[in-house]
């Protein structure tokens, strides 16, 4: 099976989910006029990133929402299947950096937001609570698992979404563009380069990886969304900086061809791994 | 590794930092409702840069270079300054500061050359807001990293501004990033001075080159290195100290006014809200 995914790289505005919904339906509609399948947006795609006090302010209840109910209508109507971003108050009124995959009038699964980077310029911990459930999740084309920015820099997420089915794996993120060091690029974006290529080639998975663009109070998201394939080649490049939807193609026989040909996951020692990790917690927590 | 902070400032990136910094001023001005800005050009090399990367950001029509002498003073900072605004194709104004501020020390005639400074920099910031409101523009500041992190600036004085596009720029970059944008060399080479009396140069008050600070607050500002470990690399233990000690003691030009926390929540304390709300 091959599907057409869209990166839909955009600029939220801060704290204003209404704009928001307007740019995403606008572009869900570019989409469907481009047969995309799967439509990806960047981590707190409805919200914007620094929120700090107005996390409650926007938060949704995906039991009781307008806005999530407008876009999983529009993932019926468009027959586009969607990631979206945003807050989600849980019914114990924790907020979560969630992103929700939509598709065909149904919402499929929520991601919540495992690592909270509470550190140097970020702050999220004092505002969100942490995802504690790590799960790929099936889908009409495939299985899949999605992880918001931080995650992707413990590899240990990769490692279980990859070892729990993933095939093609949706990186969301809002990362503010830094480093003015190398020749070429910002030191941000080689990271991310460098994390999504090697999270594809070492799990022989899709990473179809959507960051926003746009300024909040002088951070910069500096967008490159890319889809990198199951070798670890970058299949589609968004622009820099600027808003962008750009497409590419995800082709089920290539995770195949890839597997078949690295047969790492078959070799993989999940026994082993999970026989040291127990001893290594037990040793951390001293449990021993 | 997002940023490589042991990488040397000669690996300094200019053409990136042009595209981020024009960038973060065409979001930062026009979101708010602004096309335009005004920059008080002294005829040296941050505001020259600033200068030249606003035109960038909004079209040299849209950056209105404003000349504010202190008649007295280095008479070739002026022609300089309209060079800076001539070589833009920007509007070029030119608002001799001397009677307002001499009106003023009229009363205080015994004043010393930092009253005068500071009262220098204030008529500025005043004229630059004012002149703002004229021209429907945002007042873009010229205050680079290294000055704002020694505080070798005046508070509500040049360090007033709706942004700082080179404030995280230290200076040594500043003159890399001068070249790059074509910035007249002989502005580029001349001595930096804050332009507060005559003669005055920058290094000469602070008794070190800009080099050597830079190369102190890489240390400890970007690569936390411990400052009592940097003589062990390397570096004067006294003009390490007297670094640190120029960014501790001036920590209050870089925050908001100090209010007393009274209440459920408190503006400073636990109000939090980014000044991009809902922009």
């Amino acid at each position: 099976m091959v599907i057409k995914v869209g990166l839909g790289q955009i600029k939220p505005a801060l704290g204003d989910v209404k704009r928001n919904l307007e740019t995403h339906l606008k572009v869900i509609e570019q989409a469907a006029a481009a047969n995309v399948d799967l439509l990806v947006f960047p981590e707190l795609s409805l919200t914007g990133y620094y929120l700090q006090d107005l996390v409650p302010e926007v938060a949704l209840d995906p039991e009781n929402s307008d806005v999530l109910q407008q876009l999983i209508d529009l993932s019926h109507r468009t027959n586009v299947d969607l990631v979206v971003g945003f807050v989600e108050v849980a019914a114990d009124y924790r907020f979560f950096n969630s992103a929700a995959y939509l598709s065909q009038g149904r919402l499929v699964h929520i991601h919540r937001k495992i690592y909270l980077p509470t550190y140097g310029m970020f702050d999220e911990s004092r505002y969100l609570a942490a995802g504690e459930v790590l799960r790929a999740f099936d889908t009409r084309f495939g299985r899949m698992g999605i992880l918001i920015c931080e995650d992707l820099w413990h590899p240990s997420t990769l490692y279980l979404m990859a070892h729990d089915g993933a095939h093609v794996l949706i990186a969301v993120s809002a990362s503010p563009g830094r480093g003015l060091r190398r020749p070429d690029q910002l030191g941000s974006a080689y990271a991310w380069e460098s994390i999504n290529r090697s999270a594809a080639q070492s799990y022989m998975l899709y990473v179809v990886y959507v960051n926003r663009v746009g300024f909040e109070d002088g951070a910069m998201f500096s967008g490159g969304s890319e889809l990198v394939d199951p070798f670890g080649r970058c299949l589609v490049k968004a622009k820099t900086f600027d808003e962008d939807l750009c497409f590419g193609e995800i082709d089920a026989l290539e995770v195949r061809r890839a597997r078949t040909l690295y047969p790492l996951l078959r070799d993989e020692r999940l026994d082993l791994t999970l026989r040291e990790l127990q001893r290594i917690y037990a040793r951390r927590h001293q449990l021993e | 590794m997002v940023q490589d902070p042991d990488t040397p400032v000669e690996k300094f990136n200019p053409a990136l930092a042009t595209e981020s910094i024009t960038r973060f001023i065409r979001d930062e001005v026009t979101k708010v409702g602004f096309t335009r800005g005004v920059v008080g050009v002294s005829g040296g090399i941050d505001s020259a840069v600033v200068a030249f990367l606003t035109a960038r950001a909004l079209g040299a029509e849209n950056t209105y270079c404003i000349s504010l002498p202190y008649k007295k003073h280095d008479p070739s900072a002026r022609a300089d300054a309209e060079a800076i605004a001539h070589a833009l194709g920007a509007p070029f104004q030119t608002v001799d500061i001397a009677p307002m501020v001499d009106a003023y020390f009229a009363h205080f005639p015994e004043a010393d050359h930092i009253r005068r400074g500071n009262v220098m920099a204030r008529m500025r910031m005043i004229v630059l807001y004012d002149l703002s409101r004229v021209h429907r523009a945002l007042v873009i500041g010229t205050s680079n990293k290294t000055e704002a992190l020694i505080g070798y600036t005046t508070l509500w004085g040049d360090m007033a501004a709706a942004l700082w596009p080179i404030g995280d720029i230290y200076k040594t970059e500043v003159r890399i990033l001068a070249r790059f944008l074509g910035v007249p060399e002989r502005i580029i080479s001349k001595p930096p001075t804050a332009g507060l009396w005559e003669g005055q140069t920058d290094e000469g008050e602070l008794g070190m080159s800009y080099e050597e600070i830079d190369a102190i607050l890489v240390e400890l500002v970007d690569k936390r290195i411990p400052k009592d470990v940097l003589p062990e690399r390397g570096f004067d233990r006294e003009k390490v100290e007297r670094v640190y000690e120029m960014m501790r003691a001036s920590q209050f030009k870089r925050r908001m006014p100090l209010l007393p926390k009274v209440s459920t929540r408190s503006i400073n304390h636990d109000f939090k809200y980014k000044r991009d709300w809902g922009r």
